[in-house]
Formats: C-alpha cells, structure tokens, sequence
C-alpha cells in the first residue's frame, strides 16, 4: 500500500508543474523585485547598478508616504466598517424571513468587476447628472460637491464603492459563522433567561471571534494593496490626493518608466503588507488570553 | 400571535404586560426589516439605475432627472456599444481565457492535493507550506518582475502570459479550499483500489476526481468570477485589441465615449449579465465557494 502511494515518480509528476509555476510566477518576481529596486532602469535599457539609492529615496519620498496614510486610511475605514457588517448580519441569522434572498442580494456588487463599478460609480459621482448629487439636492442641498474632482474628497468618495462593493461578502462570512452557532448554546441562554442583546454580545459574538479575526486581516492586507478601483476612477489624482501605494507604484514603473524605483516601492508594498500581516495576527491574537 | 391569545384566556393579568411586548417586538422587527430593506436598496440600486440610463438617450440623461424611467427604451444604445467598438472580440477572449484558465487550476491544484493529502512523502508539508504562504503575497508587487519576465520571452501582448497568470495565483486559493474537502473525505474507497492493484494514475481519475466534483466546481465558479473580472494583469500585458478581455477593453472603450451615457450604460451592462446570470443559477455555489475561501484563508 505504502509502496504504491509513495511513487517519487508519481509524487514529482503530480507536484512539479504547480510548483514550478508558483515558484517562476510568484517566487522568482518578488525575489527580484527587490533587486530590480537596487538598479536605475528604464524597462527598456541597460540596467545600472546603484545600490540603495532607491531605498532611500523611498524613504525620504513624500508623496510614497502620502501614498501609505491614504492605504492605511483605507484599511482603517474598511476594519471599522466591519462592526456596521456584523451588526448586520446579526439581524439577518436572527431567524428572519428572506434573510436568505437579502444576502445575496447584497453579495451582488461583490461580483462585478472593478472596472464596472468604477465606471458605474464615476456615473454616479458626475456633478452635473449624477445620482449622487441629485439626491442631494433632492434634501435640500445646494453647494453639492464635486466628489471626485475635488482634492479634499476625492479620497473619501472612493471609499463609498469600495464598502458598496465588499459589504456583502463579509456580511456572508459572519452570517455563515452565526449560522454555526449550535441552537442548543442559544436555547439554554435563553432558558437562563438571558435577552436577544446579552445572546448577541456574550454568546454569539465571543463565539464567532476567532471569523471576526479572520475578516480584519483579510479587510487590512486587502486594502493595503487596493488597487484596481483608485487606478480607473481617479488614478490616484486630482494632484495625488488619491494615490495608493499600489498605484503609486503602477504609476512610477509603467507611466514614468522609473522600472528600478517602481519595483523599490513595490518592494516596500510587500513589506509593509507582510508586516500587517504578522501585526494584525499578533494583535488579534493576544485578545484571545482576554477573553473569559 | 397564538401565544398572546391562549395567555388571554389562561391568566388576565398578564395580558397588558405581554400584548405591549408583543406590540414593542413588532416595532423592532420592522424597524430592523427596514434597515434591511434599505441596505438592500443601496446595493442594487445603482445596477438598476445603470440599466436606466443605458437605455436612455442624451436628451434624457442630459435634460431629465436621473431618477426617470426611460421614456422609448433605446436599445440601439446596445446594438450601437456592440457593433462600434470590439465587445464581441473582448467577451470572446474573456470567455476562452477564462475557461482555460480555470480548467488548468482546477487539474494542477487537484494533482497538488491529492499528492499532498494521499501520498507518503517527507517534503509534504513544505511543498503545501510554499501554496499556502503564496496566498499571503500581493500580486502588485510582481508585477512588474512579471512584465519583464515575459518581455525577456515575448510573452508580452501574448494571451499565454494571461493564462499562465491566472492559472498561478489561483492555485493557492484553490488547493487551500481542496484541501479542507480532502481532509475530511475518507479514504477508504482509495486504500481499498491500492489493495486490488489499482494504479495511482487510476485511483485519482476514476476515483478521487470523481468523488470531489462538488467542490471541484464551487472553486471553478469562484475562479471563474475572479477571471472574468480581472484588470491589472491584462491592462500591463495586453496592449493590442485583438487579445484583450471585457475589463480592460470596455475600460478603454468607455473612455471614448466619455458623454455618450447610453453606450456606455450599455457596454457595462454587457459585461456584468454573464456574471449576474451564473449567480442567478448558481448563487448557492457562489455563496459557498466565498465563504469557504475566506474562512479557511
């Protein structure tokens, strides 16, 4: 038995080619994106070695920083905005009717493209006919704002499609996670008398925290490297009031044919997510020793 | 309902205390239905507003209030969208390199698995560590190594660079929802083929493939969407029309148009009905193959 299913023949075979991909398509680049970061390089060109320069310009580089508060503005946006999606989806396993139909009217914008909502969105947000400012007006306002042209908001209005956009697909996972909670735990609080609110924030909300964990790093590292959206709406305009340290990077290598110093910020997008990725964990880790 | 009558006869004390929390109940439900129902509202709205003014004319857009019907649905806007530009070419590249693609992640991750979860062998759990630890990596930060990887083997402007893109970075997503099916299906059925003589080659396709078909195609429909709806890698390394997809091509496209609402209503609609439509037939899959991705990730 052992003999047959430990075949090394049969085990490369099977194992090679997908390894072989990840390691040419996801290993290889970021290895060398580090080091193309170590050289001035047009993309086209010679490649000349220049040490850290890059790194340190990196560094000293205003608009890279700008670039990172806006992406770590993002990801807090997008954790806070969490606790309004379980909020949600606290109400909807609540044993309520059409909670089936209601979630997966709300997954809808997660399956569109982001080039769809983009266009869509930048539809809405035209200052002349859009939907945006007509219902605004609709309440009375009257200096509407210009959302994406205006340097002040522009970075805030992005933030409307990208919550539109995600809400479902949380709101899916805590709702599948709620819907694990065992009837049985639920009955006996009640039995012991305890109401929807005590059920809600000491029996359902403990229980499913290890999901909620899950969801800030998935919602942080994801917004860390948001990308697709910012790059079609506003392309990190007006003047940089926008810009991400994703499509700062887009924007340095394939716009500026800065290839050397595009790749030094890509590096340091992959650092600064890694890091995220270890903090976040840690954080939520330690919270666990807390709990009862 | 029945609960507060039967209490009316039983005892008439209560009776105030329980129809006034019965009454306090029905508020709060439907004051949490209409947050429901608005939060609903909210996110399909705007889809339906988009396919508004994609049959609206500029008159209308222009000189009525958004939130109008339109008064002669112009479907020519849509005729107009797909004959003036290139859709029929984008949606027939996004459909061709979509299928590939997922049809090749779905085969090497389930090699991968298989080999992994089934056979005996020491790097095991490295060679799974390497899939695993690939997921965390964002894909931005090789693009643009990528680029010049495939510019050294003039892959770039070349659909195959698409394909050998998608069919990578979906593989750790996928061995990792693989591998949560494999771990709990016994193995009984496989053991007992090795004692009859079975060949490995055999027990994976006549036996395991088959019997993990289910899950086979929750991660084809979540790769599916994740396909169709990819930008980045197809923006950097496609630049003549003849080999891009629906994103990258209607993105263009629609930057043309830049007043002509209707086509460009039209265009966007075109390229989300396929995937409104597999949702329609297929939520509960879709639904499944999301949460089990994320939770397990």
């Amino acid at each position: 038995m052992k003999n047959v299913m430990s075949n090394k023949f049969v085990i490369t075979l099977y194992t090679l080619p997908a390894l072989l991909l990840i390691l040419v398509l996801i290993y290889i680049p970021i290895t060398l994106s580090g080091y193309y970061g170590l050289m001035d390089w047009d993309g086209i060109g010679e490649m000349k070695f220049i040490g850290l320069e890059n790194y340190v310009t990196l560094v000293q580089d205003k608009v890279f920083w700008t670039s990172t508060w806006h992406s770590f503005q993002l990801a807090i946006f997008s954790a806070a905005s969490l606790l309004l999606y379980l909020g949600i989806s606290l109400v909807l396993a609540s044993k309520i009717k059409g909670s089936d139909l209601l979630r997966k009217i709300y997954l809808i914008p997660m399956l569109l493209s982001s080039v769809a909502i983009a266009q869509l969105w930048m539809k809405i947000f035209d200052p002349n006919n859009g939907m945006a400012n007509k219902l605004l007006e609709m309440f009375g306002m009257e200096n509407t704002p210009l959302w994406l042209a205006d340097p002040n908001i522009a970075l805030y209005s992005i933030f409307i499609p990208v919550i539109w956009q995600y809400a479902g697909f949380y709101i899916l996972i805590y709702y599948a996670a709620l819907k694990n909670v065992p009837d049985e735990v639920i009955e006996a609080a009640k039995i012991d008398g305890a109401n929807a609110l005590q059920i809600a924030f000491r029996i359902k909300l403990p229980l499913i925290s290890g999901v909620f964990k899950v969801t800030i790093m998935l919602a942080v590292v994801g917004s860390l490297k948001y990308f697709d959206l910012i790059y079609v709406m506003t392309g990190g305009g007006p003047n940089g009031a926008s810009e991400v340290m994703a499509s700062y990077m887009y924007k340095e290598a394939f716009k500026l044919n800065n290839f050397g110093y595009g790749s030094a910020i890509g590096f340091g997008l992959l650092v600064i997510c890694l890091v995220m990725t270890w903090l976040t964990s840690k954080l939520t880790k330690s919270n666990d020793d807390v709990q009862f | 309902m029945s609960k507060v009558s039967t209490q009316l006869v039983t005892t008439n004390h209560s009776v105030p205390e329980t129809t006034k929390k019965s009454y306090l109940n029905k508020i709060g439900f439907g004051f949490l239905y209409l947050i429901l129902g608005l939060f609903a509202i909210i996110q399909i709205y705007p889809l339906i507003w988009l396919v508004f003014f994609s049959l609206k004319n500029n008159q209308e857009v222009f000189g009525m209030s958004p939130f109008s019907l339109p008064q002669n649905p112009h479907w020519e806007n849509y005729t107009r969208a797909w004959t003036s530009g290139n859709i029929g070419v984008y949606f027939f590249n996004s459909v061709w390199i979509t299928i590939l693609s997922v049809a090749l992640t779905t085969i090497l991750a389930s090699f991968v698995t298989f080999a992994v979860t089934r056979m005996y062998w020491k790097l095991s759990g490295l060679v799974l560590g390497l899939f695993l630890v690939a997921y965390m990596i964002p894909l931005h930060s090789t693009i643009i190594p990528l680029f010049n990887m495939y510019n050294n083997v003039n892959l770039i402007d070349s659909p195959v660079s698409i394909v050998l893109s998608y069919t990578t970075f979906n593989l750790p997503l996928t061995i990792m929802i693989l591998l949560g099916f494999y771990r709990t299906f016994p193995r009984e059925i496989e053991e007992a083929a090795v004692m009859d003589g079975c060949s490995v080659h055999r027990i994976f396709f006549q036996i395991t493939l088959p019997m993990t078909v289910p899950v086979l195609s929750t991660t084809a429909i979540i790769n599916m969407i994740y396909n169709w709806n990819e930008f980045v890698f197809v923006n950097t390394f496609i630049s003549s029309d003849k080999w891009k997809t629906l994103t990258v091509g209607i993105n263009n496209f629609v930057g043309q148009y830049l007043t002509d609402w209707g086509a460009i209503g039209a265009t966007l609609v075109i390229s989300i009905v396929p995937i409104l439509l597999t949702f329609l037939f297929l939520s509960n899959k879709i639904v499944e193959g999301m949460a089990a991705g994320s939770v397990k990730g």
